[in-house]
């Protein structure tokens, strides 16, 4: 009853893996990027846009925290499909990311943005700036930079869930297993391989969050206190 | 000449509290008013209203030429004239001395780096923190992040400053360096307005004196009404603090 | 879209909900096991709570379904159920993300609470029991809560490796047949909303009322 590992047939199809991996860092940095963009003007238009605005990004934000993924996935890429509009898979897939992800920063980066005490925002205005530079200035930079532990977190998560979009087509990692999967029949080899992949990429993903924080964040590196 | 400060009949409601009820007082050029009373007697209400960080429901308010009571008025221009010191500092976490000082020179007044700079650099001499340039707020102490939290303000070049209350968030033995840098900006001829706990200061530095209670200017004069109080509830409160 | 049709989805939420619950009871008990393990006054249980809890949360859920699923036919068993991989490996994922969760909890319970109850000649056991854990209960309920709505959304990944009948894989089915997407998948949303949104309108209150209780 003793089963025969067989590492090597599903080694032989590193390049396949390579070339998922390399599409599954792609995504997640072009979904990252613009989940970010979107996730910090949705925060502040819920902490200081109009009412109408602040609803619309409220109503956004529970339905995508509330629905998993996948459902999002499937409705967008196969809806889009079924009235006519065609999109390659990857820029669908990386769209369904970036809607999921938009969600989920801006709840993080409002978080830090009420984090900011009141006297701050008052500070700025009395020193003459404009509410708009008060929250670039005042509110955003440190908002952001408190949060950022909690963010480079969820985006390590982005890429790991990445592996969902799979099943709508996408050819990153997992899609690409699936072909070593047919070829080899060796099923729980490929996840094995899968698994300490997506570990390595996972290190790699923080290291590189941890590379960027300390670039951007000066006064993180210099006193190594959080905000 | 017209004065830099002037209250006419100022009433300010929060919700159903009646905080402001009819304040009047005058601050000419020069001068350097002691504001003084018990929580809640509104006096560091009315100096919020003084930079518009609270809107008066009724009366005038004319500071340094604007009229803060009309809608349409120069909101940005105002806070360049007048500086605002707090109590609890409010300096910007992020940034160092330097920057919380430099930041309003270069994004307001819109000055260049290098003149920025200069004039930060003279603030931060002015109170005696030229060294600290590069620290951040967190390692200082609270004396010398109120120190800072002044140079801010006043590396804007104000016509009028306000405190309120600035020393009562700070060890006793700091409160010492504060009331300094503020007697020496006096010196310099600075119209101020100070909210202040600090009775023995209030006496010193005082062109006059204007005691708070329960919304309303109770007693006012000189810096002898602390010595020499007229009314019961500043005898009252004198009586407690000095 | 007839009754059948719609038969299929509600029975599909069905087997969302029991995947779920089962997978709730047993990452608690395990997260729990593994909260304790990270503040174990051993240096060596903890280091190895840290390893685990690093590692799973390492890895996608969808792998973890793979091994789950695929692993047991080595150890033996012929084929392995659906629901019995699904839960496994949202079990596994699960304790690790509670025990971080509970982990801070614990130790945000003040120190002075802590000493207090060395003083009063309490062992570490005794201390943990009636001391420590009431208190670290009452602030690790938000979170909880909140990461139960995470639970419910993973539950749909367990219709891909695996391929266990619950809301996503009914949704999926459905639509393959009829080519309505819009109508199968944003009625699964719904059905998904209706379960996820109750839940985290819950933590949010939970969290409110910790905070103006002084948590």
């Amino acid at each position: 009853m003793t089963y025969q590992f067989d590492f090597s047939s599903v080694l032989a199809y590193w390049p396949l893996f390579l070339d998922g991996a390399w599409t599954t860092i792609q995504m997640s940095f072009w979904a990252t990027l613009a989940g970010f963009i979107i996730g910090v003007l949705c925060a502040v238009a819920r902490t200081g846009g109009p009412r109408r605005l602040r609803q619309i990004v409220t109503v956004y934000v529970e339905v995508i925290r509330n629905t998993p993924l996948l459902i999002q996935s499937y409705f967008l890429i196969f809806g889009m499909a079924s009235v006519g509009i065609r999109m390659p898979i990857m820029a669908g897939a990386v769209l369904a990311l970036v809607i999921n992800i938009g969600a989920y920063t801006c709840e993080i980066v409002r978080a830090g943005i009420e984090s900011v005490h009141k006297g701050q925002r008052e500070a700025g205005a009395c020193l003459g700036l404009s509410p708009g530079q008060v929250y670039w200035y005042v509110i955003l930079r440190p908002a952001i930079e408190r949060v950022y532990p909690a963010l480079a977190s969820q985006y390590v998560l982005l890429m790991l869930v990445t592996s969902i979009l799979s099943a709508v087509g996408a050819n990153e990692l997992f899609g690409a297993s699936n072909q070593v999967q047919a070829n080899t029949f060796r099923n729980f080899e490929v996840f094995i391989v899968l698994w300490v992949a997506y570990l390595a990429l996972t290190a790699l993903v923080r290291g590189a969050f941890w590379a960027v924080g300390q670039c951007v964040f000066v006064r993180r590196r210099k006193l190594g206190t959080p905000l | 000449m017209s004065p830099v400060v002037e209250l006419r009949n100022v009433h300010k409601r929060f919700g159903a509290q009646h905080v402001l009820k009819g304040v009047s007082l005058k601050v000419d050029k020069g001068e350097i008013l002691a504001v003084i009373g018990q929580s809640g007697s509104g006096k560091s209400t009315a100096l919020r209203c003084m930079d518009r960080l609270e809107r008066v429901d009724a009366g005038e308010i004319t500071v340094c030429g604007h009229s803060l009571h009309d809608s349409d008025m120069d909101l940005r221009q105002l806070r360049q004239d007048v500086g605002i010191v707090f109590q609890s500092y409010n300096l910007f976490p992020h940034l160092t001395v330097l920057g919380n000082v430099m930041l309003a020179l270069r994004h307001v007044k819109k000055f260049s780096r290098a003149r920025a700079r200069d004039i930060a650099d003279r603030a931060l001499a002015q109170v005696g923190l030229e060294d600290k340039a590069d620290a951040y707020p967190e390692q200082l102490s609270g004396g010398q992040q109120q120190r800072v939290a002044i140079a801010r303000s006043l590396a804007m070049d104000p016509q009028l400053m306000l405190f309120d209350e600035v020393t009562s968030a700070l060890d006793p033995q700091l409160t010492g360096e504060v009331l300094k840098v503020i007697e020496a900006l006096a010196g310099n001829g600075m119209t101020m307005v100070l909210v202040t706990h600090e009775m023995a200061f209030a006496y010193r530095l005082a062109s006059r004196v204007v005691f708070m209670h329960q919304g309303q200017v109770w007693e006012e004069g000189g810096s002898e009404i602390l010595k020499q109080p007229k009314t019961r509830e500043l005898q009252d409160f004198v009586g407690n603090g000095l | 879209m007839s009754s059948q049709q719609l038969t299929y989805l509600i029975e599909g939420a069905g087997g969302t909900l029991l995947l779920s619950v089962l997978t709730f009871i047993f990452a608690g008990l395990l997260g729990l096991a593994i909260a304790l393990a990270r503040v174990s006054a051993a240096a060596a249980v903890r280091r190895i709570a840290a390893a685990y809890i690093q590692v799973i949360q390492g890895t996608p859920l969808l792998v973890l379904m793979g091994v789950c699923y695929y692993g047991p036919n080595l150890a033996g068993m012929d084929s392995v159920p659906a629901l019995f991989a699904a839960t496994l490996a949202l079990t596994i994922q699960s304790s690790a993300f509670f025990g971080e969760i509970w982990r801070g909890c614990i130790q945000s319970v003040a120190k002075s609470q802590w000493e207090a109850a060395e003083c009063l000649g309490l062992g570490r056991l005794q201390r943990m029991v009636h001391v420590i854990l009431p208190q670290a209960l009452r602030i690790a309920t938000p979170p909880t809560v909140g990461f139960m709505v995470q639970i419910v959304k993973n539950t749909s990944i367990a219709s891909l490796v695996i391929g266990y009948a619950e809301l996503s894989y009914n949704a999926k089915i459905l639509n393959n047949s009829t080519f309505e997407p819009f109508l199968y998948f944003g009625l699964a949303a719904m059905l998904y909303f209706a379960i996820c949104y109750p839940l985290s309108r819950w933590s949010r209150q939970l969290e409110g009322r910790l905070n103006v209780a002084g948590g």
